[in-house]
């Protein structure tokens, strides 16, 4: 048996790959949450379907579900990627989904006059979204994007059963060679809070440099 | 072949149809496991959010930090602990109900978030009235706040229940033998991993979609005005 701080070693080695995998697919999952969000609430009908689908099935269904599938069947069909590869896709995929309700519900709730103004000042619809729309909307998704973003780091620990050495492997690695699960699964709950933590964090700071910017609107002078 | 069906591997449908009957066995104790462990967190959830509304900051402040502990820490960790720390202190549950448990636990503190939200949208012109006509603060909660508390209340723990549903397939990682876990054992059998994956997938979402179905038709049909308890 060994000293009970003995176990972090390994612990923080695994707890790198889960914030690797966390910031990645965080990144990834916002690109596809504005992709999504924007094509439901101002897009073609096309494009409009194809979110929509895509919304509901990564939303309807158990993320689990959806690793095993992209690791387990969709090599079946021709298409692999390694471990890591996929889940950060699969978690991207998932969070991607939940985040583009976020994405849609803060562009619908901007004030009609806002489009009404940038109409009766002749912006082109492109402008009027990336200038107008999204600067407010955005403000608005940061609060629930922070608890999607806690959301996809405890979600992270589910890519451990797709044979990733994150930092929920690391700790069944440890407990199935010691089997002294109290001190190894209480440090790793520590780790993944102080992680969650971090996350907050760095989401109110983020936050608030977004609304500052929002609230002070630069004139340019002709 | 498992619990007397045997899959029938000449076409992909033909498989998934022969499959769906042991699915729907696994999908018992999803459903049983999701049933269970929402019961759990809305009995704790009651009880954090009444602590954390307690006078006694002794009593308040580590239930509020033990709450935010669990709800920002994975669940599949928080089962590991349940499954392999509790025999150790001599607590021997059968895997479904420390499943259920750390479904339950970890859905508490949402729950509680849910109740305090709900109790705090009531004006607080209700708590002035309530004691202008001297009702207890046991007659205030059960006859002015909760009933008005209710109708915001429930959709919200719907959406929960909705997400419980989702992750039951992390009680497979536990031995727990419910759907997911009975398709990985078909895809070990057959090396057919597409078809019961997707067919585990779309009972998911077909049970989702009737969820969300039914928690949209519960607030649109709640009276707003409140629900009394007698």
């Amino acid at each position: 048996m060994m000293h009970a701080l003995n176990y972090l070693g390994p612990l923080l080695k695994g707890a790198e790959i889960t914030a690797i995998i966390a910031v990645a697919s965080t990144a990834l999952g916002a690109v596809l949450a504005f992709a999504a969000g924007i094509a439901r609430a101002s897009g073609g009908w096309l494009l409009a379907g194809i979110a929509i689908i895509y919304v509901e099935i990564f939303r309807g269904t158990s993320l689990l579900v959806q690793l095993f599938w992209l690791y387990y069947a969709l090599p079946l069909l021709g298409f692999s990627m390694d471990p890591i590869m996929t889940g950060i896709i699969g978690l991207a995929l998932n969070i991607g989904a939940y985040g583009a309700e976020v994405v849609r519900g803060a562009i619908l709730a901007v004030p009609n006059d806002q489009h009404e103004a940038a109409r009766a000042l002749n912006l082109p619809r492109r402008h009027t979204l990336w200038r107008i729309v999204l600067p407010q909307a955005v403000v608005e998704m940061m609060p629930p994007f922070a608890n999607l973003a806690v959301q996809n780091l405890k979600d992270t620990a589910l890519v451990s059963m797709i044979t990733i050495t994150d930092l929920t492997f690391r700790a069944q690695e440890l407990r199935n060679l010691t089997l002294d699960s109290v001190p190894i699964y209480i440090e790793t709950l520590l780790l993944y809070f102080a992680v969650a933590l971090v996350v907050m964090g760095v989401m109110r700071w983020l936050e608030s440099r977004l609304r500052h910017g929002a609230a002070i609107p630069r004139v340019r002078m002709a | 072949m498992m619990y007397g069906h045997s899959w029938d591997l000449s076409t992909p449908l033909s498989f998934a149809i022969s499959i769906l009957p042991i699915l729907l066995i696994g999908l018992e104790v999803t459903l049983a496991a999701t049933a269970l462990g929402f019961v759990i967190a809305m009995v704790l959830g009651i009880v954090w959010a009444l602590l954390r509304r307690s006078g006694s900051r002794l009593i308040s402040w580590p239930v509020a930090g033990f709450v935010e502990f669990v709800r920002d820490t994975p669940l599949l960790v928080q089962l590991y602990f349940l499954y392999f720390v509790l025999p150790k202190y001599g607590i021997v549950l059968p895997a479904f109900m420390t499943g259920a448990i750390a479904l339950g636990l970890q859905y508490s503190a949402y729950t509680s978030e849910v109740y305090g939200a709900g109790l705090d949208a009531i004006r607080r012109g209700q708590w002035e009235a309530s004691a202008a006509l001297n009702l207890s603060r046991w007659q205030t909660y059960r006859d002015v706040l909760i009933p008005q508390a209710i109708p915001r209340v429930l959709p919200a723990l719907g959406n929960y229940l909705v997400s419980m549903l989702k992750e039951t397939p992390v009680l497979s990682t536990v031995s727990i033998v419910d759907m997911l876990n009975l398709a990985n054992v078909i895809g070990d059998r057959t090396f057919e991993y597409l078809v019961p994956l997707s067919m585990v997938g779309l009972i998911f979402l077909i049970l989702t979609l009737i969820c969300s179905a039914g928690i949209r038709w519960l607030e649109w049909s709640l009276p707003r005005s409140g629900i009394p308890l007698r």
